[in-house]
């Protein structure tokens, strides 16, 4: 199962960026061999609207399962819903902190949107 | 002669509606029938300072993408062509964001399968009402609508064809300004004698001349002789088409829904003083 994880750096180290259309970008960890990949947001930071549309669908486009992200907007809550992604919201810390409490079951993933607009 | 004159400024408050209103309410005096398009479709209140009632009104649309599932294969070329990022293709499945959308029509082309077909979708009202020899047409953005230009070309429509038309633009220097002055004959930008005002200015007729468009700045709320500010016009070419001075009771009558035009003492004349340079100017 891949996983997708808004953070500022490329490695499991790194911290959480709680934006999820306009983080620095997604550290896609696959659970079962361990492999990550780093997908930069740079091109979304900048965008006038809908980054979190393209966000999305750069997510989708990395076959990820679920998001674990800390805020997300319902733009693209509702691309990522359709793509079938599952959305974590409100991470805290490093990224593997993130995983652990993905793994641990105790953390319900979101059925709607959590905040409007457009820093997020 | 047709002649369109906008009036715009840099940022809001400055007395962009009062000196449009007031322009539109000189012509009339004259006797020349006029067309007063209030393009601040956010917030239009040339009806206040006029004292009418808009009642003609009729929905305004723009045209945003529906997808025909039965010839859509997915391929996402229309989020692709989608600079403004409201069309998203996952799973094989398009979506749409219609708020998003700026109906440039990119989608449409890009599309392989001829997929993509134009429906209209409410996004606010075009009013009209009668006042004497004006006629004042307006826009009204729904609430939480975002897409001001596609409305304001819909007020533009109605620009007469052998009148004069005073445009009143929106504040600031977006793309909708752009859509209320373009094509203009002469854009007034109306700007307070300040140093924020005379910055917001500067940003405003740059716009304005990107669009090559004549232009000439009103100076609002002048103390003195505002030497300073015809200065700063001077420095950079920009025309000075009047100073009006600074008056507490001008923005207090716009305030309470008056006419200062009609309501405060030397304002009507000093309208009619910038009106007949206004055509002077651009005879
Ligand atoms: S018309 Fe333009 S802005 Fe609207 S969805 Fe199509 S490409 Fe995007
Ligand atoms: S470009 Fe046409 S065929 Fe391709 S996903 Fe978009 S609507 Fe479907």
């Amino acid at each position: 199962m891949r996983i997708a994880v808004s953070t500022t750096g490329d490695t499991l180290a790194a911290a959480i960026d709680r934006r999820f259309g306009r983080t620095a970008g997604f550290l896609v960890v696959d659970l079962d061999s361990g492999a990550s990949e780093y997908i930069a947001n740079s091109q979304n930071l900048r965008a006038a609207q809908g980054a979190g549309i393209q966000a999305a669908q750069n997510v989708a486009a990395t076959g990820a399962e679920a998001v674990l992200t800390g805020h997300c907007g319902p733009k693209a809550f509702r691309v990522l819903a359709a793509a079938g992604i599952a959305v974590y919201l409100d991470a805290q810390g490093t990224v593997a902190e993130a995983l652990e409490r993905f793994r641990s079951g105790e953390w319900e993933p979101c059925e709607d949107a959590d905040v409007e607009g457009h820093w997020v | 002669m047709k002649r369109t004159f906008a009036v715009a400024s840099g940022k809001g408050g400055a007395g962009k509606t009062t000196v449009a209103v007031g322009l539109a309410l000189a012509l009339a005096d004259r006797g020349q029938s006029v067309r007063l398009l209030d393009c601040d479709v956010e917030e239009p209140n040339c009806h206040v300072q006029l004292g009418v009632s808009l009642t003609a009104t009729e929905p305004a649309t723009a045209p945003v993408p529906e997808v025909d599932t039965a010839c859509c294969d997915g391929c996402g070329a229309c989020a692709q062509a989608c600079r403004f990022h409201s069309l998203a293709v996952v799973r094989k499945q398009v979506l749409v964001f219609p708020q998003l959308c700026h109906a440039c029509g990119a989608c449409l082309y890009a599309c392989p399968q001829g997929a993509i077909r134009e429906v209209p979708r409410r996004i606010g009202l075009v009013r009209q009402a009668e006042a004497e020899s004006i006629t004042l047409v307006d826009g009204l953005l729904d609430v939480g609508e975002a897409m001001a230009s596609p409305l304001i070309r819909q007020v533009r429509q109605r620009e007469a064809g052998t009148e004069v038309t005073i445009l009143d633009g929106p504040p600031g220097t977006s793309c909708s300004l752009l859509a209320a002055t373009g094509g203009a004959d002469h854009v007034l930008l109306v700007a307070e004698a300040t140093p924020f005002g005379l910055h917001d200015l500067a940003l405003a007729s740059e716009a304005v001349r990107l669009l090559g468009l004549p232009v000439s700045v009103v100076l609002n709320r002048c103390r003195g002789t505002a030497a300073d500010a015809q200065a700063f016009l001077a420095e950079r070419d920009l025309p000075l088409a009047g100073c009006l001075p600074e008056d507490r009771r001008v923005a207090e009558c716009a305030a309470r829904g008056g006419t200062p035009y009609r309501e405060v003492p030397g304002f009507g004349a000093a309208m009619r003083d910038l009106l007949a340079r206004l055509l002077g100017e651009a005879a």
